[in-house]
């Protein structure tokens, strides 16, 4: 069976200090809805997909489910740090292929911002191992910024070419209404922003957010039925690696994502060559040139010579992130893999505005979870 | 001894490592060895990353490590502040296991690069902990 995604909604992403979780879910769930031209008696399951510990709440698809309106449809939790909604179209796509329910609304939300940016830190650094690399205050960009200094070391990348990949996605992201950050930048701001961990500078790291995005998912003859062009879920990969850095074989690729990709490319019975446009996982701008590379979208080692030819912009050889990335959008957790889900969406159903690429049919969405321990990747087909 | 006491920051209190602290008291870094397959392990496992038996002893390592990549963070956690900046690196014993360790601030910053010779040596805290830091292979 098909499973194609039928509606998108989603909030803002920024600092959003008038909302709460449930009510930024409220704004994602409703404008998917409306997206669908459904009604929230149509919707039999909600799979609610979050980081744990940004806000108190716990078990936190209660309260969801209740606040939508939803009892007593079934409702649960997936978690796979950044990559939560990402796994919860996983998890999805299954329940639908397994006949168990034939319209499900897959929901990613985080609430960041009460917590400072220290107080962010101290959970995200509990990402890593709490056992043994945690007591030395490990941070999000620290572990990301081991991984750079090895690429840097190994492949002679550069901040330079780092510091491009803010300005590619902050340039898109000045066109994209949902953005925390719409304003273009350049290099040298990138270069000359402070440093958050060596090598990685402000403005090579994504920003804490709030925010929540929305997917509908339906099964093939209902998806047909309800819209004249469902975008469809071809290709699914899910990976994991060490999430101990010592227990780590190489530090210049996140080996998930190369795992990931190549299971949702069998699947989708695609070549990287051939998709059209693509979003993946810029929690930092290292981490963007190094996934160009896991995901095959150019030679090991060369991903910094490849935005530095300008090849992931709108007409280069596979625009990445023009949508602004998590760079400029800014990275509510459990609600990034559905954004960039929504995001390929409007993309293949010609409705990304300034920022569309002409003719794209094959898609492809990938995060990574916390420091590299789980990535997936969800490929998807213009009807 | 418990594990509270492994750390700046400590956020495991039991395990069957726990045994660890007291080695780092007595000025030892001790890895795991598995009794079934012979691999060396550190951090130390209870059960062997290899064959995941739980027959295991202790095996103390020589400290002699590469450091293959670090980062100087300045932006740190709200429970290390007071620490920062402090450079995190991530080096490889000579007997081949790795280990993440907070480099210390008596190695010069000029000589903290890939491919350079550190050693692991057990370490008091100020806060009354225990841990272990990279530091220069010929400091005392």
């Amino acid at each position: 069976m098909n499973v194609g995604i039928v509606g998108i909604g989603q909030t803002k992403f920024g600092k959003l200090a008038d909302a709460s979780a449930r009510e930024l879910a409220a704004e994602a769930f409703k404008n998917a809805l409306a997206d669908a031209d459904l009604a929230r008696k149509d919707i039999r399951s909600l799979i609610v997909c979050s980081g744990t510990h940004y806000d108190k709440q716990r078990s936190p698809a209660g309260i969801m489910a209740e606040y939508l309106g939803l009892n007593p449809s079934p409702t649960f939790h997936v978690e796979a740090a950044c990559a939560s909604s990402g796994v919860g179209v996983r998890v999805g796509w299954s329940m639908i292929q397994a006949r168990l329910h034939d319209l499900i609304a897959v929901l990613g939300f985080q609430k960041m911002t009460e917590l400072d940016a220290a107080k962010v830190q101290d959970v995200m650094s509990r990402s890593g191992d709490v056992m043994w690399e945690s007591p030395f205050g490990p941070t999000m960009p620290a572990y990301y910024a081991m991984h750079a200094r090895a690429h840097m070391d190994r492949y002679g990348t550069t901040e330079e070419q780092m510091a491009q990949v803010s300005v590619k996605n902050h340039k898109y992201g000045a066109k994209n209404p949902y953005a925390m950050y719409r304003k273009e930048i350049t290099v040298t701001d990138v270069l000359e922003s402070r440093t958050v961990a060596s090598p990685l500078k402000l403005y090579d790291c994504c920003a804490n957010a709030d925010g929540a995005a929305c997917l509908i998912l339906a099964g093939g003859k209902l998806a047909r039925k309800l819209t004249d062009n469902p975008v469809w879920i071809t290709g699914l990969g899910l990976a994991s690696s060490p999430m101990s850095l010592t227990s780590r074989k190489q530090f210049t690729s996140f080996e998930c994502s190369v795992h990931a990709a190549k299971q949702a490319y069998k699947m989708g019975k695609v070549r990287p060559r051939d998709v059209d446009v693509a979003e993946v996982h810029d929690s930092f701008t290292s981490a963007e040139i190094m996934n160009y590379e896991d995901l095959g979208f150019c030679r090991k080692g060369k991903g910094g010579k490849f935005i530095e030819e300008g090849e992931t912009y709108v007409g280069g050889k596979i625009p990445v992130n023009v949508d602004g990335g998590l760079l400029a959008k800014g990275h509510p957790v459990g609600a990034t893999g559905a954004a960039h889900i929504i995001s390929i969406t409007k993309q293949l159903r010609n409705e990304a505005g300034p920022n569309q690429v002409r003719n794209a049919k094959v898609g492809l969405a990938h995060n990574i979870g916390g420091i590299g321990m789980y990535a997936v990747c969800t490929l998807l087909r213009a009807s | 001894m418990g594990f509270e006491k492994f750390g700046y920051v400590s956020y495991v209190t039991q395990t069957r490592v726990s045994e660890f602290t007291k080695y780092l008291a007595d000025g030892k870094i001790y890895g795991s060895k598995c009794v079934e397959c012979g691999n060396v392990e550190f951090p130390p496992r209870a059960n062997c990353g290899r064959c995941l038996s739980g027959k295991w002893e202790w095996v103390e390592l020589t400290g002699d490590c590469k450091l293959l990549t670090f980062t100087k963070v300045d932006a740190a956690p709200a429970a290390f502040q007071d620490q920062a900046p402090y450079i995190l690196g991530l080096a490889e014993f000579s007997e081949g296991p790795k280990v993440l360790a907070w480099i210390d601030r008596a190695v010069s910053e000029s000589e903290v690069k890939a491919g350079v010779r550190l050693k692991l040596k057990p370490t008091n805290l100020k806060n009354g902990q225990l841990s272990y830091i990279l530091t220069t292979s010929n400091s005392a």
